[in-house]
């Protein structure tokens, strides 16, 4: 690999800034300037959003409903936390996407190693039509309509197994890996191997696994976030709402706006309380589901992103 | 361990030395390649076969299901049990008075995402890559890549909280202005920035990464000449940046236009509302609609079938328009 990641970097780089300065000229010091204006305002438009979003989740019922909130939390409240963890269909969600998480990562992960590894073997007959197969479902699929119908067939619909089975394999993924395989594991240790007696499985789970740590955590982590967003696969395959992941639970309540727990009507000022709340437990929700992610975010960044570099190299 | 010898597929034949002459060892055939790959790594074999499985049950036989579309599709008979119609479903689309406003809705929102979310992450890479303060560099990578990791149904909710005509900020910030509130997702006429903007919000920090990757591998040889012939910060981004994340732009490009057509159902789904529908509706959102909601399996198929193709057609010509200007393309 001779590329070097820019970003994320541990060893901080010997600072040259002094240096630099010194040699700046007049124009391309206004010009740093503007790049830094430039950058400030990339940053503030991610995340003034997001900061908004997580002010409001912590602000009391009447203050988001009158929409008083901006960047700080208005008269905190935990209010639309405690209801959201009290109710049962978004604990249920959450479950569900717990365990079609991980329950899908461990899948894919296996099928994807036993098919990338075969691929990465230069004493595997047929690898390149087998790439060739794989790579063409990229480019062409037969559509939503064909692949339900294939879904319906073996049984799988309205279960668990339509969550983690129809898109198990990413073939992003199997590039990746194979490619990872292919310029770190030297054909010098599988000669060495086979000498020792070791047959292919065992090389590939005594040599080629320990070895290959960073690039399972990497396709484990696509594949674990994948699965933990997706929404449309929940859509189309699943009628019960006690197998709803969260994101169909959200996407009722966020957009759909339907009540969460059956909601008792009583009187004005109760519906009222109601309705306020609603609103906040949006926030809230939107907090409670992206901070499993946004939480493991920056400390994977680093190494996701090397993961992509790796697939991206060609050959 | 029986068989010791190592199996490679033969070098061509050597080059016959001038003093020796031998005949050529004959290469041998590909079948019988293949039969001492087998026999010697069979574990292998034995590895690929629930993949490949994987693949054959649930994109190729899908594609060969994909033969409803000519057919009048009965559940009792089964995809290839039921009865030809030959393209009927298809001229029944192409006369829709629906048909133009689907392929124009998609067309538009694609190229409209493919030219706004182009030309900015390459912007926001050239700028991280110039300032050399780590930390602050850092930071902007940090926040902005973060967006990517969240949901499509995270995105549209927080798209549609801050666009509230209530309680938004947006409506809050126009209003300082004098301005009225604006129900931007109740207007057709909106639905395509919203789209789109929201869409470089979520994945501007992801793709700079890429071009920063392309950036790090400039030789810095080629910056340090441009510097002493006196080249300004500009000059070099213009002349040695640019063209040196050129491959991987185009690349970034082909796929981005290949793809035009298949753009994506979630968020066209979640983000349509009965109000904005005239813009919103796109191809993946109505055979969505004719296929699970209406059950008319053929038509849907057909429609989703009409846009595979077009897909497909489209990114083999672009990547052959690429090549031959650029010579970068994705496949060789």
């Amino acid at each position: 690999m001779t590329i070097t990641m820019q970003g994320f970097r541990r060893t901080p780089k010997p600072d040259t800034s002094q240096r630099m300065a010194i040699e700046e000229t007049r124009t391309d010091k206004i010009f740093l300037v503007g790049v830094r204006i430039m950058l400030w305002i990339a940053l503030i438009a991610v995340a003034v959003p997001i900061i908004y979003i997580i002010a409001n989740s912590f602000s009391s019922a009447s203050a988001v409903s009158a929409g008083r909130v901006l960047l700080w939390p208005v008269e905190p409240s935990l209010k639309a936390y405690q209801t959201a963890f009290a109710d049962p269909q978004i604990m249920q969600g959450y479950l569900n996407s717990f365990i079609y998480a991980i329950g899908g990562t461990l899948i894919s992960v296996t099928l994807t190693i036993a098919i990338a590894y075969p691929l990465s073997r230069k004493t595997f007959f047929g690898r390149n039509v087998i790439m060739s197969i794989l790579v063409f479902t990229m480019l062409f699929t037969g559509g939503l309509i064909p692949t339900y119908l294939v879904v319906q067939d073996l049984g799988m619909l309205n279960t668990r197994w339509a969550m983690v089975i129809p898109s198990a394999i990413g073939v992003w993924q199997v590039i990746i890996a194979r490619t990872f395989f292919r310029s770190t594991i030297p054909d010098e240790l599988y000669e060495a191997a086979t000498i020792d007696g070791a047959s292919d499985l065992r090389f590939l789970w005594s040599v080629v696994l320990p070895l290959s740590k960073p690039v399972i955590a990497v396709i484990a982590l696509m594949y674990a976030i994948f699965q933990w967003n997706s929404y449309f696969d929940a859509l189309i395959y699943l009628k019960d709402p006690g197998l709803y992941p969260l994101q169909i639970v959200l996407r009722n309540v966020l957009i759909l706006n339907q009540a969460t727990s059956g909601s008792t009507t009583q009187n004005l000022a109760q519906q009222l309380d109601q309705q306020q709340l609603a609103n906040v437990l949006k926030y809230a929700l939107i907090v409670i589901s992206s901070l499993p992610v946004l939480v493991i975010y920056p400390f994977v960044a680093r190494h996701f992103t090397k993961g992509v570099m790796v697939g991206a190299v060609k050959g | 361990m029986s068989a010791t010898y190592e199996v490679k597929p033969a070098p061509p034949a050597p080059a016959a030395a001038p003093a020796v002459r031998r005949a050529p060892i004959p290469r041998p055939s590909r079948w019988t390649q293949a039969r001492r790959s087998l026999r010697r790594h069979w574990q292998l074999y034995l590895l690929v076969i629930v993949p490949l499985a994987y693949f054959v049950i649930f994109k190729y036989i899908p594609i060969s299901n994909a033969v409803i579309a000519f057919k009048n599709y009965s559940p009792v008979k089964g995809p290839w049990g039921s009865d030809w119609v030959g393209f009927r479903n298809f001229e029944l689309f192409f006369q829709n008075p629906v048909f133009w406003t689907l392929v124009k809705n998609t067309f538009i929102l694609a190229a409209y995402t493919v030219l706004a979310s182009f030309p900015i992450p390459i912007i926001l890479a050239i700028a991280l890559n110039e300032i050399r303060n780590g930390r602050f560099k850092k930071i902007v990578q940090l926040v902005t890549y973060a967006p990517y990791f969240i949901s499509t149904v995270v995105v549209v909710s927080m798209t549609i909280l801050v666009l509230s005509p209530r309680l938004g900020f947006v409506n809050d910030a126009i209003g300082l202005f004098g301005v009225p509130a604006v129900d931007f997702l109740g207007n057709p006429d909106y639905f395509r920035h919203i789209y789109v903007w929201s869409d470089v919000w979520q994945t501007t920090g992801y793709s700079a990464v890429i071009y920063l990757a392309a950036l790090a591998g400039i030789d810095p040889a080629l910056h340090e000449s441009a510097r002493i012939d006196g080249a300004s910060r500009l000059q070099r981004i213009w002349n040695v940046d640019l063209p040196g994340i050129m491959p991987t732009a185009v690349i970034i490009l082909v796929l981005g236009v290949g793809n035009i057509m298949s753009i994506g159902f979630e968020k066209a789904f979640l983000l349509q509302n009965p109000l904005n529908q005239a813009q919103s509706e796109i191809i993946a959102t109505y055979v969505y609609k004719t296929g699970l909601l209406n059950a008319d399996f053929s038509m849907a198929t057909a429609v989703g079938l009409f846009n595979s193709v077009i897909n497909l057609v489209l990114l083999v010509v672009v990547n052959f328009v690429a090549k031959r200007i650029t010579g970068n393309g994705l496949w060789s």
